[in-house]
């Protein structure tokens, strides 16, 4: 009967309501919501640790830098987000420019020191990972790696490298290109690595295939070599890693960021659990666990297996000069993505 | 006996337009209507997000997007996969159904349990076992030989259901006009499968268009990938939708193909009493052969899923079983049983119209409730993300996104559960409980639903079959800290953490194998044998 409809309706809406109210009333005082694009093991550890010194109740949301970024800004004043933590600092760029992360306190501010944090002062570093070229051992040696990132677009080494383009990893990578090559070269760059390069689906997947001897080398950042060979070195045993150096963008060392989203309704328990990561306790997990990502916080050291950071001698980049939606638009026109 | 080929109408009646006001006088538009007309509206909102993209990005982006070397790429991948895929996974399907249905094949019912059984198999898992035995195993040819493995279940059933009620009378004319088994078969009983094949060939194609999981861990790109990748780096944005286009375009374009196949022959026999039961050849000496081809497809497609998740679990020790496994569990089984029984909700009045009210806007409804379902997850989670996200905010990140998903994705599977009880239960009794003073409404719930039981149940196992494996919607849409089985396995395997992710997989499995059955009963029944 016509006369049901109205009724059917309601009862529709009354149940989607339902659903929905389930978890918008316990967002009130709910636990804190993370946007969590650094790897999973790496924040559980510390949601964990956190959770247990502070009783403060954490959940997870797991996905990527950009895909996070870009998430952010279409919520807007309505992100259910707290905290976002990424890999990478062109995501945090993307957020900070859309006017959506909180000034930090500056006690949290000087947990980093300058080089690892913008001068906005909108975000900081909680990690940072250096680019490396991880190669085969058995078919490269000194003498034939490459002098710089920017060789591998060179006809020599067609079909012969690998990286994984739509990982944020690989796109933070060249967003530092990007600002100290300017446009036009890491355009042509792209369109060369399209011709040369294989394409993997993640960094580890890119270091698997060198190890098996499928290709010769791969752009990776450092920390996936050292986490297997922590464990079983299955996966890197034939593998050894090649740091560009001299200021090269093969040489860039990426910031992870922590940020606290302006609409945050926790800013109390945001705030600890930034400080927490930021700051001593999140700091000795880098140093101790096993995810082999370089602390940053200060006089904080990182874990004793890894190349000192002030070895690397990594070029400069003002993280917040990094224009990843210009790389996003430069890799589809390139066809990588 | 005599059987002829010749032209009838399939199975609605033709005539009577506008009949969903009711063949009986009286009787108006029912609630059922109305709430077919709501499920087809919201399966409207995929197709509507893609054309909304369309229009808001304009004409000159459109045409940036999808006039570039790499869409081109991807779509040769795409078509190469499916020119590639179908005919070994027809051959595969049809050697193993006419060896279960048509021949003295020792168990053969166990067999048969067997060629469905890889359903219980996410293609996904299936990947992450030839990833690990053959680690170099990429690209296209792995992604066909994968592919072939994990969806020719998909042809054997319907093509071992018609299998199972052919007529043999028109081989035993075949066989007197002095044709050999051979000639038999390619020129009887092949063409009058054609109906189970083309069934079969467009679930597949459509499973190829939209898998992610196995064709990433494969590394091969299709435009399903491809969405996902953007996703992952812009959250959206113009080149996904584009995309998504694309693979809506060629969904559809499967969906008409499938039409024009069915319209034209007829493939029920005509005249009076029943067919008789096809006699089983005998094998003889291929006997063994037989049965040795079989238990390699078993190993293939079982043996090497089973015995790698194995080798990881032991590799991994107790250190794996870790209490997320639990709560994993739980979780996927609260979103895929809210999800089926959602499904079967949502898809019970369009199959009540299909049975009670046939007619061109029964029609019409029924054709957006199937092609929703050959959408991939991808696109429905992208739709889904960017209206809620917009303009319905209080449903962004619930379970009842996931569960209009979930709906939406898996409708066609309720209604082929749906359809077949429910037109056994007799409209007489419907009236009656009316004439005795229930409203319509009422009647349906009360009288037909009960004698619908069992169509529920065969509906809720294949939703439930298709909700407990599901990735891409469930990554993109599910509430915040939601782990479910296949989400957890996901990430654990991109971190190629592949001993930790071999319990979920190993509970994905075992979990869902039971519902195979349910499949495997369900296709023998719908035969009638």
């Amino acid at each position: 009967m016509l006369r049901d409809f109205p009724r059917l309706v309601r009862g529709l809406v009354v149940a989607l309501a339902a659903f929905a109210a389930a978890p918008a009333v316990a967002q009130g005082n709910g636990p804190l919501v993370v946007y969590n694009a650094q790897h999973d093991t790496l924040t559980q550890a510390w949601v964990d640790a956190f959770t247990k010194e502070t009783g403060i109740k954490v959940v997870m949301r797991q996905g990527s830098d950009m895909q996070f970024a870009n998430q952010i800004v279409q919520e807007g004043a309505a992100s259910p987000a707290d905290v976002f933590l990424t890999e990478n600092s062109p995501a945090m760029a993307v957020v900070e420019r859309a006017g959506l992360f909180k000034p930090l306190s500056p006690e949290l501010l000087a947990l980093a020191p300058e080089q690892f944090r913008p001068s906005s002062g909108k975000w900081v570093g909680i990690a940072a990972r250096s680019t490396v070229f991880a190669y085969d051992k058995r078919k490269l040696n000194a003498d034939t790696l490459p002098k710089s990132i920017m060789d591998l677009a060179k006809p020599e080494w067609k079909g012969r490298w690998a990286a994984s383009p739509s990982g944020a990893d690989f796109q933070a990578i060249v967003s530092a290109m990007l600002a100290l090559k300017g446009e036009a070269a890491t355009r042509d760059w792209l369109v060369a690595m399209k011709q040369n390069s294989v394409a993997y689906r993640g960094n580890s997947t890119a270091m698997k295939a060198v190890n098996a001897g499928e290709i010769q080398g791969a752009v990776i950042y450092h920390y996936y070599w050292f986490g297997d060979q922590a464990k079983t070195g299955e996966n890197s045993g034939n593998v050894a890693l090649h740091y560009f150096r001299g200021q090269d963008p093969g040489a860039f060392v990426s910031i992870s960021g922590g940020g606290i989203l302006a609409s945050t309704k926790r800013p109390t328990e945001a705030e600890a659990f930034l400080r927490f990561v930021a700051g001593k306790g999140g700091q000795e997990i880098l140093r101790t666990g096993n995810a082999f990502e370089y602390a940053v916080g200060v006089g904080q050291a990182s874990h004793p297996k890894l190349v000192p950071l002030d070895d690397l001698q990594s070029p400069k980049v003002d993280p917040t000069k990094l224009d990843s939606p210009k790389v996003i638009e430069l890799m589809t026109a390139a066809g990588l993505l | 006996m005599s059987a002829v080929t010749s032209r009838v109408p399939g199975r609605r009646s033709p005539g009577g337009w506008w009949r969903l006001r009711g063949g009986d006088p009286g009787q108006r538009a029912s609630a059922m209507t109305w709430a077919a007309l709501l499920v087809a509206l919201l399966s409207l909102v995929p197709l509507g997000f893609v054309a909304w993209a369309a229009i808001h990005a304009g004409g000159p982006v459109v045409v940036a997007t999808l006039l570039r070397p790499r869409v081109l790429e991807l779509l040769v991948n795409t078509l190469l996969l499916e020119a590639l895929t179908l005919p070994p996974a027809i051959a595969l399907a049809l050697a193993t159904a006419w060896l279960t249905e048509r021949t003295d094949l020792p168990a053969a019912p166990a067999w048969a349990w067997l060629a469905v059984a890889p359903l219980a198999v996410p293609a996904f898992v299936q990947s992450y076992a030839w990833n690990t035995l053959a680690p170099g195993f990429h690209g296209l040819w792995a992604a066909v030989a994968v592919s072939v493995l994990s969806y020719y279940p998909f042809l054997y059933m319907p093509i071992a259901a018609q299998l199972r009620r052919l007529d043999p009378a028109l081989e035993d004319v075949a066989a007197s006009l002095g044709n050999g088994p051979w000639r038999r078969f390619h020129r009887v009983v092949l063409p009058q499968l054609r109906l189970g094949i083309g069934a079969g060939s467009i679930l597949v194609a459509l499973h190829l268009l939209s898998e992610y999981g196995l064709y990433a861990m494969i590394r091969f790109d299709t435009f399903t990938t491809a969405i996902m990748d953007q996703f992952q780096s812009s959250y959206g944005g113009p080149a996904a939708d584009m995309m998504s286009a694309v693979l809506v375009v060629m969904c559809l374009a499967l969906l008409f193909g499938d039409g024009l196949l069915r319209r034209n022959e007829r493939y029920a026999r005509l005249g009076p009493g029943s067919a008789r039961v096809a006699p089983r050849v005998r094998l003889g000496a291929w006997r063994w052969p037989s049965i040795a081809f079989l238990v390699l497809c078993a190993a293939l497609v079982l043996g090497v899923p089973a015995v790698i998740m194995g080798r990881w679990i032991v590799a991994g020790g107790t250190e794996i079983w870790r209490p997320e496994l639990v709560s994993a569990f739980w979780q996927t089984v609260a979103l895929s049983t809210a999800g089926a029984a959602a499904t079967t909700v949502a898809a019970f009045p369009m199959a009540w119209l299909c049975v009670r009210r046939p007619g061109w806007a029964q029609r019409v409804l029924e054709a957006c409730h199937l092609y929703v379902s050959s959408l991939p997850g991808v696109v429905v989670g992208l739709a889904l993300v960017a209206v809620t996200v917009r303009v319905a905010q209080p449903l962004y990140q619930t379970a009842a996104t996931v569960m209009v998903a979930y709906v939406l994705l898996f409708l066609s599977r309720a209604l082929a559960g749906l359809r077949p009880s429910l037109a056994q239960a007799p409209v007489e009794l419907e009236r009656a409980a009316q004439a005795l003073g229930r409203s319509p409404m009422r009647a349906t719930l009360e009288v037909t639903l009960r004698l619908a039981a069992p169509g529920v149940a065969a509906s809720f196992g294949l939703v439930a079959l298709g909700t407990a494996t599901e990735l891409t919607a469930t990554l993109m849409l599910a509430p915040n800290g939601t782990r479910t089985l296949a989400t957890a396995f996901w990430s654990l395997t991109s971190e190629l953490d592949y001993a930790a992710a071999a319990p979920y997989a190993a509970v994905m499995v075992i979990a869902t194998l039971p519902l195979t059955l349910i499949l495997h009963a369900q296709s023998r029944r719908m035969s009638g044998r």
